[in-house]
């Protein structure tokens, strides 16, 4: 077997692209250590986690409708009205925190049931489906409040404030506690449940997929639901991070979400998705943010300068692989 | 009963109806709102206020209807907005002395030239890399402020340099905002270019199936690549004007969710998502429907933070009437079985 044929392998393989996003996260996390002093403790590893649990959360929603080959661009505005309703119903209604919990994902259910009906029955386009989405709930989150409402419930805030040592010096917050059990419990569910693998079948190919008796209709409904809970569980823990509701929260949050799991090797056309992949694409922002902290002297704007090139260069990759891929295929 | 159903099919009935209520509910709930006051030489008003802003709208929507002609869509545009103005203002200078560090004309020349390099970008990735339009488009749209604040090192850029304000303004001695010429302009020029010429027919047959287009011997590619420079470059006068209007470049808020704006308004004029037919004139008059909405509405007393709510109900709305499902939803009262079965059956034989 030559050598091309052997590189062909490795890059028609499932996990090529779980690879390079792998790889490319131990190289930024080396040119950290070798740069900065103090980043190799361990907290700075943490804080990636503690900063970005609401996006991994994100992420995981997004993927499952990356995957379906559909798109949810409301889920920033979904992030802030949840919390804007915590805050709200937490400060002005006297409701304990666990029921306005439950209330406001139960919201987000709905929230995503809503628009992946509308996208499912009437045959919209999810994009123009979920950016009425996303001007709805950023525009209702105005219309409870356009300020800043504080949240000072008590055991909301004992939960922020929680810290759960991992290692001697090194803890992090219920918010990854969160965001860790959501990622274990979603590649469960994709991989080895009926509803998991519908999804995959309905993304490689629709058509197909509904021949094969699938219930295409339900399972494209059940992602966007998914997307729209996994947006308000998102929101629930930005708020213990923010512990404030207000309009202009997670102003593109699906934007970063939708790059991390492209960084994580979700192929857009759908049908290809794994769900630890999407953590390191998360991850991966999270260390180029923490260079920018380190640095001191660079601009937020990078950040995003950054990303852009960064996403442009896996989405090149991807095109190259199902090329490569078609090419394999016609050769056999 | 058939000139009615004539009339309320045509692809123009859905904006200009929408146009003619919000009109209607204008001249009975706002006061003044058609006056027009002559006064130093120019007009004044809420009309000719709705028009000047709405010309942005216009310029931008031109270019997006040929995108999504194509199949495709831009979400870059705000952006690109962003990175015009700032281009142009960083070229002029904020020297408070009033005077420009480059020419005006040659600033301009160079934003624009920009921007169809942003626009040739785009569609370097769409037609060349075969990246889905919106992810391709996705970059640029996160990058794009970034790069206009690198531009502007971080800060606005104010302009004292006079003429600059004549784009977005009135120029002395005229009596119109200098927006509708452009605008109007642009129009013109895009619908003759159109006749005139066979790219119009060209971009409706990539976006109804390219393949066979390919196989007719269309050069799909140069279509698609043209399209999204072409957007790049409405972007980049759209980004002029915006700026022109503050007298400043605000690389965060300049244009912002102005692709959405774009976008509803195409829509609104009844060229479909999907791609295929696309109709210049429905988007225009999308535009200003939008633009008056959004002036009715802040005359009403809604507040700017939430007009988004208003906004989406009206896109979802567009979007049903639209939907081939919903339309079938409301045709099975049995006396008008028969006939839309036939007309659904003939729509799926042409779709075919």
């Amino acid at each position: 077997m030559s050598f091309k044929k052997i590189w062909e392998r490795i890059v028609d393989s499932k996990y090529f692209s779980f690879g390079v996003t792998i790889v490319l996260f131990g190289i930024l996390y080396a040119i950290g250590i070798l740069n900065f002093k103090g980043f190799s403790k361990s907290q700075v590893f943490f804080n990636l986690f503690i900063d970005n649990a609401a996006l991994i959360i994100a992420t995981v929603g997004i993927t499952f409708v990356l995957l379906i080959g559909g798109i949810d661009i409301s889920i920033g505005s979904v992030v802030a009205l949840t919390c804007m309703v915590s805050a709200q119903l937490m400060e002005n209604t006297k409701l304990d925190a666990g029921i306005v919990t439950i209330l406001v994902l139960i919201m987000g259910l709905a929230f995503g049931f809503i628009q992946g009906f509308l996208i499912t029955k009437f045959n919209m386009q999810p994009f123009i489906v979920t950016l009425a989405g996303q001007f709805f709930a950023r525009g209702l989150t105005c219309v409870i409040s356009t300020d800043t409402i504080n949240i000072t419930n008590e055991t909301y805030n004992a939960i922020a404030s929680a810290r759960i040592y991992l290692l001697p010096k090194g803890f992090i917050s219920a918010g990854v506690l969160i965001a860790i059990l959501t990622l274990i419990i979603s590649t469960i569910v994709l991989r080895y449940t009926k509803f998991g693998r519908n999804i995959y079948a309905l993304g490689g190919n629709e058509q197909s997929a509904l021949l094969m008796g699938l219930p295409t209709g339900k399972t494209k409904i059940a992602a966007y639901t998914v997307c729209g809970f996994c947006s308000s569980l998102a929101g629930v823990v930005y708020s213990l991070i923010m512990l404030s509701g207000y309009p202009l929260h997670a102003v593109g949050m699906e934007m970063d979400a939708i790059s991390s799991s492209v960084i994580g090797g979700t192929l857009l056309s759908g049908g290809v998705a794994f769900l630890p992949g999407t953590l390191f694409g998360v991850l991966i922002q999270g260390v180029i943010q923490t260079f920018i902290t380190f640095n001191g002297r660079l601009s937020a704007w990078w950040t995003r300068i950054v990303i852009a090139s960064l996403l442009c260069l896996f989405i090149v990759m991807q095109s190259l692989i199902t090329k490569n891929r078609k090419r394999i295929n016609s050769n056999n | 009963m058939t000139t009615l159903k004539k009339i309320t099919s045509h692809h123009l009935f859905l904006p200009i109806f929408a146009l003619f209520l919000l009109l209607l509910f204008n001249a009975f709930f706002t006061p003044g709102f058609f006056m027009i006051k002559f006064q130093n030489g120019q007009l004044y008003g809420r009309v000719i206020d709705i028009l000047n802003r709405s010309s942005i709208l216009i310029v931008l929507s031109l270019g997006m209807t040929l995108v999504i002609g194509t199949g495709g869509i831009d979400i870059s545009q705000g952006s690109v907005i962003a990175i015009s103005g700032a281009i142009c203002c960083y070229l002029i200078g904020g020297s408070g002395s009033g005077e420009a560090n480059v020419p005006m004309f040659i600033a301009c020349i160079a934003a624009i030239a920009a921007c169809a390099i942003l626009g040739a970008w785009n569609g370097f990735l769409v037609s060349k890399l075969k990246i889905q339009p919106m992810v391709a488009t996705l970059i640029l749209l996160t990058a794009g402020r970034g790069i206009a604040m690198l531009i502007t090192k971080g800060q606005n850029i104010t302009v004292y340099y006079k003429p600059f304000t004549y784009i977005g303004n009135t120029i002395p001695g005229n009596i119109l905002p200098t927006t509708i010429f452009i605008a109007t302009a642009m129009i013109i020029l895009l619908v003759i270019t159109l006749k005139k010429t066979s790219i119009g027919m060209f971009v409706q047959s990539v976006g109804i199936n390219s393949t066979a287009s390919h196989y007719t011997g269309i050069k799909v590619n140069k279509i698609i690549f043209m399209v999204y420079v072409f957007s790049g470059i409405c972007a980049g006068i759209a980004g002029l004007m915006e700026s022109s209007m503050i007298a400043a470049a605000d690389p965060n808020n300049a244009g912002l969710n102005m692709e959405l704006d774009a976008i509803l308004s195409v829509a609104l004029g009844g060229t479909l998502l999907s791609g295929g037919k696309f109709y210049l004139g429905g988007s225009v008059i999308g535009a200003i429907t939008i633009q008056t909405m959004t002036t009715t509405l802040y005359a009403v007393g809604v507040s700017s933070e939430q007009l988004p709510v208003y906004k989406a109900i009206v896109v979802i709305f567009i979007c049903l009437l639209q939907s081939e499902s919903f339309k079938a939803l409301f045709s099975r009262i049995p006396e008008n079985l028969k006939k839309s079965k036939l007309t659904e059956d003939k729509k799926v034989v042409m779709k075919v």
